[in-house]
Protein backbone atom coordinates (compact mmCIF):
# COMPACT_ATOMS: atom_id res chain seq x y z
CA UNK A 1 0.00 0.00 0.00
CA UNK A 2 1.63 2.96 -1.44
CA UNK A 3 1.01 5.44 1.05
CA UNK A 4 3.26 8.37 -0.54
CA UNK A 5 3.57 9.93 -4.20
CA UNK A 6 7.07 11.18 -5.28
CA UNK A 7 6.57 13.98 -7.66
CA UNK A 8 9.91 12.11 -9.04
CA UNK A 9 7.09 9.51 -10.03
CA UNK A 10 5.49 12.26 -11.94
CA UNK A 11 8.76 13.68 -14.05
CA UNK A 12 9.76 11.88 -17.50
CA UNK A 13 12.88 10.35 -17.23
CA UNK A 14 14.67 12.99 -19.39
CA UNK A 15 13.06 16.16 -19.06
CA UNK A 16 12.34 15.87 -23.20
CA UNK A 17 9.13 15.59 -23.64
CA UNK A 18 6.49 18.35 -23.72
CA UNK A 19 4.87 18.94 -20.35
CA UNK A 20 2.33 16.65 -19.27
CA UNK A 21 -0.25 18.50 -17.44
CA UNK A 22 -2.58 15.44 -16.75
CA UNK A 23 0.12 13.89 -14.97
CA UNK A 24 -0.23 16.47 -11.95
CA UNK A 25 -4.02 15.87 -11.50
CA UNK A 26 -5.13 15.49 -8.18
CA UNK A 27 -7.20 12.06 -7.47
CA UNK A 28 -8.23 12.14 -4.25
CA UNK A 29 -6.89 11.45 -1.14
CA UNK A 30 -4.78 8.35 -0.98
CA UNK A 31 -7.35 6.30 1.02
CA UNK A 32 -8.00 2.84 0.35
CA UNK A 33 -11.62 2.02 0.27
CA UNK A 34 -13.25 -0.08 3.42
CA UNK A 35 -12.86 -4.04 2.74
CA UNK A 36 -15.91 -5.08 5.33
CA UNK A 37 -19.45 -3.66 4.80
CA UNK A 38 -19.56 -0.36 7.27
CA UNK A 39 -22.50 -1.24 9.09
CA UNK A 40 -22.19 2.20 11.42
CA UNK A 41 -22.13 5.40 10.08
CA UNK A 42 -19.80 7.77 12.00
CA UNK A 43 -20.22 10.55 14.19
CA UNK A 44 -19.80 14.48 12.89
CA UNK A 45 -16.23 15.92 15.07
CA UNK A 46 -15.36 19.37 13.76
CA UNK A 47 -18.79 21.26 12.79
CA UNK A 48 -20.08 24.11 10.99
CA UNK A 49 -23.60 25.43 12.20
CA UNK A 50 -26.09 27.52 10.07
CA UNK A 51 -26.15 29.02 6.67
CA UNK A 52 -28.24 31.30 5.07
CA UNK A 53 -29.25 32.04 1.56
CA UNK A 54 -31.65 33.92 0.08
CA UNK A 55 -32.33 34.92 -3.64
CA UNK A 56 -32.35 38.90 -4.14
CA UNK A 57 -32.91 40.83 -7.63
CA UNK A 58 -30.23 39.55 -10.01
CA UNK A 59 -28.69 37.31 -8.12
CA UNK A 60 -28.01 35.24 -4.45
CA UNK A 61 -26.38 35.80 -1.14
CA UNK A 62 -25.39 33.52 1.45
CA UNK A 63 -23.89 34.17 4.64
CA UNK A 64 -22.30 31.36 7.61
CA UNK A 65 -20.44 32.00 10.15
CA UNK A 66 -16.46 31.14 10.88
CA UNK A 67 -16.33 28.60 13.60
CA UNK A 68 -15.50 24.78 13.37
CA UNK A 69 -16.91 24.02 17.07
CA UNK A 70 -15.76 20.46 18.54
CA UNK A 71 -18.48 19.61 20.54
CA UNK A 72 -19.35 22.07 22.33
CA UNK A 73 -16.01 23.73 22.26
CA UNK A 74 -15.32 26.86 20.30
CA UNK A 75 -12.21 25.35 18.87
CA UNK A 76 -11.58 26.63 15.22
CA UNK A 77 -12.97 30.47 14.96
CA UNK A 78 -11.28 31.34 11.51
CA UNK A 79 -12.39 29.26 9.22
CA UNK A 80 -14.38 29.38 6.14
CA UNK A 81 -17.25 27.50 5.48
CA UNK A 82 -18.22 29.07 2.16
CA UNK A 83 -16.61 28.42 -1.00
CA UNK A 84 -16.44 29.94 -4.66
CA UNK A 85 -16.78 26.86 -7.00
CA UNK A 86 -16.37 28.72 -10.01
CA UNK A 87 -17.29 31.80 -11.75
CA UNK A 88 -21.14 31.13 -12.06
CA UNK A 89 -21.50 29.03 -8.46
CA UNK A 90 -21.22 29.94 -4.74
CA UNK A 91 -22.04 27.37 -1.68
CA UNK A 92 -21.81 27.30 1.85
CA UNK A 93 -21.58 24.03 4.48
CA UNK A 94 -22.87 23.04 7.48
CA UNK A 95 -22.13 20.24 9.19
CA UNK A 96 -18.48 17.80 9.17
CA UNK A 97 -15.58 20.01 8.24
CA UNK A 98 -13.78 17.14 7.30
CA UNK A 99 -15.85 16.24 4.93
CA UNK A 100 -16.45 19.83 3.29
CA UNK A 101 -12.63 19.86 2.77
CA UNK A 102 -12.91 16.66 1.10
CA UNK A 103 -15.81 17.66 -1.23
CA UNK A 104 -14.15 20.92 -1.30
CA UNK A 105 -10.91 19.36 -2.96
CA UNK A 106 -12.73 17.08 -5.42
CA UNK A 107 -14.97 19.88 -6.49
CA UNK A 108 -12.03 22.40 -7.23
CA UNK A 109 -10.59 19.48 -9.34
CA UNK A 110 -13.87 19.01 -11.32
CA UNK A 111 -13.57 22.77 -12.27
CA UNK A 112 -9.81 22.50 -13.23
CA UNK A 113 -11.12 19.86 -15.64
CA UNK A 114 -13.65 22.00 -16.89
CA UNK A 115 -10.78 24.50 -17.65
CA UNK A 116 -8.93 21.92 -19.20
CA UNK A 117 -11.49 20.64 -21.72
CA UNK A 118 -12.35 24.02 -22.74
CA UNK A 119 -15.24 23.31 -24.55
CA UNK A 120 -17.34 26.35 -23.91
CA UNK A 121 -19.63 24.34 -21.36
CA UNK A 122 -19.74 25.93 -17.77
CA UNK A 123 -20.90 24.21 -14.59
CA UNK A 124 -23.45 26.39 -13.53
CA UNK A 125 -26.17 26.15 -9.97
CA UNK A 126 -28.52 23.39 -10.96
CA UNK A 127 -25.96 21.26 -12.20
CA UNK A 128 -24.12 21.42 -9.38
CA UNK A 129 -26.64 20.99 -7.25
CA UNK A 130 -27.47 17.79 -8.98
CA UNK A 131 -24.29 16.44 -9.36
CA UNK A 132 -24.06 16.75 -5.04
CA UNK A 133 -27.13 15.56 -4.37
CA UNK A 134 -26.20 12.21 -6.51
CA UNK A 135 -22.88 11.83 -4.47
CA UNK A 136 -24.19 12.50 -1.27
CA UNK A 137 -27.41 10.01 -1.77
CA UNK A 138 -24.66 7.25 -3.07
CA UNK A 139 -22.90 7.78 0.25
CA UNK A 140 -25.78 7.85 2.17
CA UNK A 141 -26.79 4.32 0.73
CA UNK A 142 -23.68 2.92 1.42
CA UNK A 143 -24.23 3.99 5.01
CA UNK A 144 -21.37 5.78 4.82
CA UNK A 145 -22.30 9.54 4.89
CA UNK A 146 -20.77 12.91 4.21
CA UNK A 147 -22.00 14.63 7.44
CA UNK A 148 -22.74 17.19 5.68
CA UNK A 149 -25.49 20.22 4.95
CA UNK A 150 -24.94 22.06 1.37
CA UNK A 151 -26.58 25.26 0.44
CA UNK A 152 -25.78 25.66 -3.73
CA UNK A 153 -26.35 29.54 -4.98
CA UNK A 154 -25.79 30.62 -8.41
CA UNK A 155 -27.85 31.75 -11.96
CA UNK A 156 -29.53 29.20 -13.51
CA UNK A 157 -29.48 28.82 -17.58
CA UNK A 158 -31.77 31.60 -18.34
CA UNK A 159 -30.01 33.84 -15.99
CA UNK A 160 -32.05 33.44 -13.05
CA UNK A 161 -31.36 33.20 -9.23
CA UNK A 162 -31.07 29.47 -7.96
CA UNK A 163 -30.93 28.57 -4.60
CA UNK A 164 -30.58 24.98 -3.68
CA UNK A 165 -30.30 22.64 -0.66
CA UNK A 166 -28.71 19.11 -0.37
CA UNK A 167 -28.63 16.83 3.05
CA UNK A 168 -26.61 14.44 4.16
CA UNK A 169 -29.47 12.30 3.09
CA UNK A 170 -29.57 13.48 -0.22
CA UNK A 171 -32.84 14.98 0.17
CA UNK A 172 -32.73 18.08 -2.00
CA UNK A 173 -35.25 21.19 -2.75
CA UNK A 174 -34.91 24.16 -4.51
CA UNK A 175 -36.28 27.52 -3.08
CA UNK A 176 -36.18 31.54 -2.60
CA UNK A 177 -34.40 31.19 0.69
CA UNK A 178 -32.66 27.99 2.37
CA UNK A 179 -31.45 27.56 5.23
CA UNK A 180 -29.00 24.57 7.00
CA UNK A 181 -28.52 24.03 10.41
CA UNK A 182 -30.26 25.38 13.81
CA UNK A 183 -30.73 28.49 11.29
CA UNK A 184 -33.24 26.51 9.48
CA UNK A 185 -35.63 26.99 12.19
CA UNK A 186 -34.58 30.15 13.58
CA UNK A 187 -34.07 32.57 10.06
CA UNK A 188 -36.13 30.40 7.84
CA UNK A 189 -39.73 32.09 9.24
CA UNK A 190 -37.83 35.46 8.99
CA UNK A 191 -36.99 35.28 6.02
CA UNK A 192 -40.13 34.57 4.37
CA UNK A 193 -41.95 37.01 6.11
CA UNK A 194 -40.14 39.52 3.95
CA UNK A 195 -40.05 37.83 0.83
CA UNK A 196 -43.72 35.69 0.57
CA UNK A 197 -45.68 37.21 -2.04
CA UNK A 198 -43.40 40.36 -2.36
CA UNK A 199 -41.13 41.67 -5.16
CA UNK A 200 -37.63 40.38 -5.15
CA UNK A 201 -35.47 42.03 -2.78
CA UNK A 202 -32.34 44.93 -3.45
CA UNK A 203 -29.31 43.86 -2.80
CA UNK A 204 -29.43 46.35 0.13
CA UNK A 205 -32.31 44.99 1.81
CA UNK A 206 -30.92 41.28 1.20
CA UNK A 207 -28.00 41.97 2.93
CA UNK A 208 -29.74 43.75 5.37
CA UNK A 209 -32.29 41.09 5.81
CA UNK A 210 -29.39 38.57 5.80
CA UNK A 211 -27.60 40.18 8.71
CA UNK A 212 -30.79 40.19 10.75
CA UNK A 213 -30.79 36.35 10.77
CA UNK A 214 -27.24 35.90 11.09
CA UNK A 215 -27.51 38.55 14.79
CA UNK A 216 -30.93 35.80 15.97
CA UNK A 217 -28.92 32.70 14.86
CA UNK A 218 -26.00 34.37 17.13
CA UNK A 219 -28.74 35.17 20.14
CA UNK A 220 -30.09 31.54 19.79
CA UNK A 221 -27.87 29.48 19.00
CA UNK A 222 -25.21 27.91 21.17
CA UNK A 223 -22.59 26.74 18.72
CA UNK A 224 -22.74 30.68 16.62
CA UNK A 225 -20.20 32.76 16.75
CA UNK A 226 -20.22 36.47 16.15
CA UNK A 227 -17.84 36.56 13.08
CA UNK A 228 -19.12 35.71 9.78
CA UNK A 229 -18.85 35.87 5.99
CA UNK A 230 -21.45 36.60 2.83
CA UNK A 231 -20.99 35.79 -0.64
CA UNK A 232 -22.60 37.52 -2.73
CA UNK A 233 -23.49 36.78 -6.69
CA UNK A 234 -24.38 38.67 -9.28
CA UNK A 235 -24.27 38.11 -13.21
CA UNK A 236 -20.70 38.70 -13.83
CA UNK A 237 -19.32 38.97 -10.93
CA UNK A 238 -18.94 36.58 -7.38
CA UNK A 239 -18.01 39.12 -4.04
CA UNK A 240 -17.02 37.16 -0.81
CA UNK A 241 -16.78 39.67 2.21
CA UNK A 242 -14.68 38.38 5.06
CA UNK A 243 -14.26 39.74 8.70
CA UNK A 244 -17.64 40.87 9.28
CA UNK A 245 -19.36 40.81 13.12
CA UNK A 246 -22.27 40.40 15.04
CA UNK A 247 -22.54 42.94 17.89
CA UNK A 248 -25.88 42.32 19.01
CA UNK A 249 -28.08 44.36 21.28
CA UNK A 250 -27.51 43.46 24.85
CA UNK A 251 -29.98 46.07 26.55
CA UNK A 252 -32.23 44.11 27.64
CA UNK A 253 -30.07 42.74 30.06
CA UNK A 254 -30.19 45.36 32.07
CA UNK A 255 -34.08 44.27 32.62
CA UNK A 256 -34.19 41.30 34.54
CA UNK A 257 -35.39 40.15 37.43
CA UNK A 258 -33.90 38.53 40.52
CA UNK A 259 -34.50 34.87 39.02
CA UNK A 260 -34.13 33.98 34.95
CA UNK B 1 -21.65 -23.55 13.07
CA UNK B 2 -24.28 -20.53 12.19
CA UNK B 3 -22.58 -17.40 12.39
CA UNK B 4 -25.59 -14.53 12.59
CA UNK B 5 -24.27 -11.05 11.50
CA UNK B 6 -25.91 -8.73 13.49
CA UNK B 7 -27.00 -5.58 11.08
CA UNK B 8 -27.26 -2.47 12.89
CA UNK B 9 -29.08 -0.41 10.42
CA UNK B 10 -28.05 3.04 11.90
CA UNK B 11 -31.21 5.42 11.81
CA UNK B 12 -29.43 8.97 11.62
CA UNK B 13 -32.47 11.06 10.17
CA UNK B 14 -33.72 13.11 13.18
CA UNK B 15 -37.74 13.08 13.26
CA UNK B 16 -37.76 16.51 15.55
CA UNK B 17 -34.98 18.87 16.89
CA UNK B 18 -33.29 17.64 20.12
CA UNK B 19 -33.94 20.88 21.69
CA UNK B 20 -37.85 20.65 21.64
CA UNK B 21 -36.94 17.69 24.39
CA UNK B 22 -33.90 18.30 26.57
CA UNK B 23 -33.31 19.60 29.94
CA UNK B 24 -33.30 23.22 30.19
CA UNK B 25 -29.70 23.48 31.50
CA UNK B 26 -27.34 26.09 32.64
CA UNK B 27 -24.35 24.36 30.64
CA UNK B 28 -22.60 27.82 32.02
CA UNK B 29 -19.48 30.01 33.40
CA UNK B 30 -19.29 30.36 37.25
CA UNK B 31 -16.91 32.27 38.77
CA UNK B 32 -15.79 33.27 41.95
CA UNK B 33 -12.68 34.93 44.23
CA UNK B 34 -12.09 36.68 47.44
CA UNK B 35 -10.26 39.66 48.35
CA UNK B 36 -9.42 41.52 51.50
CA UNK B 37 -12.55 43.01 52.66
CA UNK B 38 -15.60 40.84 50.98
CA UNK B 39 -15.84 38.64 47.82
CA UNK B 40 -16.92 38.87 43.76
CA UNK B 41 -19.16 36.58 42.16
CA UNK B 42 -19.51 36.35 38.81
CA UNK B 43 -21.43 34.69 36.14
CA UNK B 44 -22.44 34.22 32.17
CA UNK B 45 -25.95 35.10 31.09
CA UNK B 46 -27.00 32.03 28.46
CA UNK B 47 -29.87 29.31 29.39
CA UNK B 48 -29.51 26.48 26.92
CA UNK B 49 -32.38 23.98 26.20
CA UNK B 50 -30.19 21.46 24.10
CA UNK B 51 -28.33 23.67 21.29
CA UNK B 52 -31.09 26.36 21.46
CA UNK B 53 -30.36 29.33 23.90
CA UNK B 54 -33.65 29.91 25.80
CA UNK B 55 -32.79 32.85 27.27
CA UNK B 56 -29.84 34.64 26.53
CA UNK B 57 -29.85 37.06 29.53
CA UNK B 58 -30.29 34.81 32.39
CA UNK B 59 -29.58 36.03 35.95
CA UNK B 60 -27.57 33.10 37.52
CA UNK B 61 -26.33 35.25 40.74
CA UNK B 62 -29.59 34.66 43.20
CA UNK B 63 -30.06 36.45 46.44
CA UNK B 64 -30.25 33.87 49.45
CA UNK B 65 -29.57 36.72 52.21
CA UNK B 66 -28.62 40.38 52.08
CA UNK B 67 -25.16 39.19 52.44
CA UNK B 68 -24.85 35.65 50.82
CA UNK B 69 -25.62 34.77 47.31
CA UNK B 70 -25.32 32.12 44.81
CA UNK B 71 -24.31 31.44 41.01
CA UNK B 72 -25.98 28.07 39.87
CA UNK B 73 -25.56 25.71 37.49
CA UNK B 74 -26.49 22.31 36.46
CA UNK B 75 -30.26 22.44 36.03
CA UNK B 76 -32.38 25.26 36.05
CA UNK B 77 -35.33 24.06 37.76
CA UNK B 78 -33.23 22.09 40.50
CA UNK B 79 -30.97 25.10 41.27
CA UNK B 80 -34.17 27.67 41.13
CA UNK B 81 -35.99 25.28 43.86
CA UNK B 82 -32.85 24.75 45.66
CA UNK B 83 -32.31 28.76 46.01
CA UNK B 84 -35.78 28.80 47.22
CA UNK B 85 -36.26 27.00 49.77
CA UNK B 86 -32.89 27.93 51.11
CA UNK B 87 -33.45 31.29 51.04
CA UNK B 88 -36.56 30.94 52.96
CA UNK B 89 -35.10 28.61 55.56
CA UNK B 90 -32.41 31.09 56.32
CA UNK B 91 -34.96 34.11 56.57
CA UNK B 92 -36.23 32.01 59.35
CA UNK B 93 -33.16 31.05 60.89
CA UNK B 94 -32.49 35.14 60.98
CA UNK B 95 -35.79 35.91 62.47
CA UNK B 96 -34.87 33.49 65.24
CA UNK B 97 -31.50 34.52 65.67
CA UNK B 98 -31.80 37.95 65.87
CA UNK B 99 -28.54 38.13 63.26
CA UNK B 100 -27.78 37.73 59.70
CA UNK B 101 -26.80 34.20 58.52
CA UNK B 102 -23.38 33.08 58.37
CA UNK B 103 -22.07 32.38 54.76
CA UNK B 104 -21.29 28.79 55.77
CA UNK B 105 -24.79 28.20 57.44
CA UNK B 106 -25.85 28.74 54.40
CA UNK B 107 -23.58 27.05 52.36
CA UNK B 108 -24.38 24.12 55.01
CA UNK B 109 -27.98 24.38 53.86
CA UNK B 110 -27.46 24.02 50.55
CA UNK B 111 -25.07 20.70 51.44
CA UNK B 112 -27.77 19.34 53.09
CA UNK B 113 -30.05 19.01 50.72
CA UNK B 114 -27.91 18.72 47.55
CA UNK B 115 -26.21 15.24 49.25
CA UNK B 116 -29.29 14.42 50.37
CA UNK B 117 -30.86 14.04 47.24
CA UNK B 118 -27.78 13.61 45.07
CA UNK B 119 -29.60 11.21 43.09
CA UNK B 120 -32.23 13.26 41.83
CA UNK B 121 -30.67 16.73 41.42
CA UNK B 122 -28.29 17.86 38.99
CA UNK B 123 -27.20 21.47 40.67
CA UNK B 124 -23.35 22.73 41.14
CA UNK B 125 -23.49 25.65 43.21
CA UNK B 126 -21.16 28.51 44.36
CA UNK B 127 -22.08 30.07 47.56
CA UNK B 128 -20.42 33.31 48.44
CA UNK B 129 -21.08 36.29 50.62
CA UNK B 130 -19.98 38.03 53.61
CA UNK B 131 -20.44 37.91 57.54
CA UNK B 132 -19.09 39.55 60.40
CA UNK B 133 -17.23 36.85 62.40
CA UNK B 134 -15.10 35.92 58.62
CA UNK B 135 -15.12 38.54 56.61
CA UNK B 136 -15.78 37.10 52.57
CA UNK B 137 -16.16 33.47 52.60
CA UNK B 138 -16.39 31.29 49.10
CA UNK B 139 -18.03 27.68 49.62
CA UNK B 140 -17.80 25.82 45.82
CA UNK B 141 -21.12 22.58 46.07
CA UNK B 142 -20.22 20.82 43.11
CA UNK B 143 -22.71 17.74 41.85
CA UNK B 144 -22.58 14.80 44.40
CA UNK B 145 -22.55 17.15 47.59
CA UNK B 146 -19.78 17.99 49.49
CA UNK B 147 -18.90 21.43 50.04
CA UNK B 148 -15.66 23.16 50.68
CA UNK B 149 -14.46 26.56 50.94
CA UNK B 150 -11.82 28.12 48.33
CA UNK B 151 -10.34 31.41 47.89
CA UNK B 152 -10.73 31.25 43.92
CA UNK B 153 -13.66 28.71 42.87
CA UNK B 154 -15.38 28.07 39.40
CA UNK B 155 -18.24 25.51 38.15
CA UNK B 156 -20.20 25.19 34.97
CA UNK B 157 -19.17 23.70 31.70
CA UNK B 158 -17.54 26.81 30.55
CA UNK B 159 -15.03 26.89 33.78
CA UNK B 160 -12.86 24.02 32.22
CA UNK B 161 -11.52 26.64 29.74
CA UNK B 162 -10.26 29.19 32.27
CA UNK B 163 -8.74 27.03 34.73
CA UNK B 164 -5.32 27.93 33.55
CA UNK B 165 -6.36 31.67 33.51
CA UNK B 166 -7.70 31.55 37.14
CA UNK B 167 -4.43 29.79 38.54
CA UNK B 168 -2.10 32.09 36.96
CA UNK B 169 -3.52 35.25 37.36
CA UNK B 170 -5.19 35.08 40.94
CA UNK B 171 -3.38 37.07 43.57
CA UNK B 172 -5.24 37.12 46.92
CA UNK B 173 -4.24 41.04 47.78
CA UNK B 174 -6.47 42.46 44.92
CA UNK B 175 -8.56 45.66 45.28
CA UNK B 176 -12.21 45.04 44.39
CA UNK B 177 -11.89 46.52 41.09
CA UNK B 178 -8.59 44.26 40.22
CA UNK B 179 -10.96 41.60 41.63
CA UNK B 180 -13.97 42.30 39.05
CA UNK B 181 -11.55 42.52 36.11
CA UNK B 182 -10.09 39.50 37.14
CA UNK B 183 -13.47 37.71 37.20
CA UNK B 184 -15.00 39.50 33.93
CA UNK B 185 -11.69 38.41 31.91
CA UNK B 186 -12.48 35.12 33.30
CA UNK B 187 -15.85 34.71 32.30
CA UNK B 188 -14.95 36.87 28.80
CA UNK B 189 -12.47 33.74 28.01
CA UNK B 190 -15.07 31.20 29.03
CA UNK B 191 -17.82 32.75 27.20
CA UNK B 192 -15.37 33.06 23.91
CA UNK B 193 -14.42 29.14 23.68
CA UNK B 194 -17.47 27.39 25.78
CA UNK B 195 -20.75 27.11 23.14
CA UNK B 196 -22.62 26.65 26.47
CA UNK B 197 -21.68 29.91 28.01
CA UNK B 198 -22.62 33.51 26.17
CA UNK B 199 -24.93 36.83 26.48
CA UNK B 200 -23.35 39.00 29.03
CA UNK B 201 -21.54 38.88 32.24
CA UNK B 202 -22.68 39.46 35.67
CA UNK B 203 -21.06 40.34 38.68
CA UNK B 204 -21.95 41.46 42.10
CA UNK B 205 -19.34 42.40 44.67
CA UNK B 206 -20.15 41.07 48.11
CA UNK B 207 -18.71 43.43 51.34
CA UNK B 208 -19.51 45.00 54.56
CA UNK B 209 -21.37 47.59 53.22
CA UNK B 210 -23.88 45.26 51.05
CA UNK B 211 -23.66 44.38 47.60
CA UNK B 212 -22.88 45.95 44.38
CA UNK B 213 -24.40 44.43 40.88
CA UNK B 214 -22.55 44.81 37.57
CA UNK B 215 -23.55 43.76 33.98
CA UNK B 216 -21.12 44.01 31.19
CA UNK B 217 -21.98 43.71 28.08
CA UNK B 218 -21.00 43.52 23.90
CA UNK B 219 -17.49 45.22 23.78
CA UNK B 220 -17.43 45.68 27.69
CA UNK B 221 -16.43 42.12 27.90
CA UNK B 222 -12.68 40.85 27.32
CA UNK B 223 -12.46 39.54 23.37
CA UNK B 224 -8.65 38.10 22.78
CA UNK B 225 -7.53 39.23 19.49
Amino acid sequence: MRFTTSTMDLMPLQASQPFDPSKYRYTGPNVQPRQLPNTRSQAPITTGTSVIGLQFDGGVMIAADKLGSYGSLARYQNIGRLMRVNDHVILGCTGDYADFQFLRDIIDQKMIDEECLDDGIVTRAPALHCWLTRVLYNRRSRFDPLWTTFVVGGLDDDGKPFLGFVDKLGTAYTAPQIVSGMGGHLATPLLREKMDGQPPLSEAAARELLIRCMTVCYYRDCRAFSKFQIATLKAGSIKIEDDLEVKGDWEVAHFSKEHA
Amino acid sequence: MMETVQQVTPSYAAPLPEWLSAEHDMGTTLVAAEFPGGVVIGADSRTSTGTYVANRVSNKITRITDSVYCCRSGSAADTQALADIVSYRMAMHEIEMGRPAAVRTVANTFREMCYQYRDDLMAGILCAGYDRTHGGQIYSLPIGGMMVRQKVASGGSGSTYIYGYLDSNYKPDFTAEQCVDFIRKGVSLAIHRDGSSGGVCRVAIITANGVERRTFTGDQLFVPQ
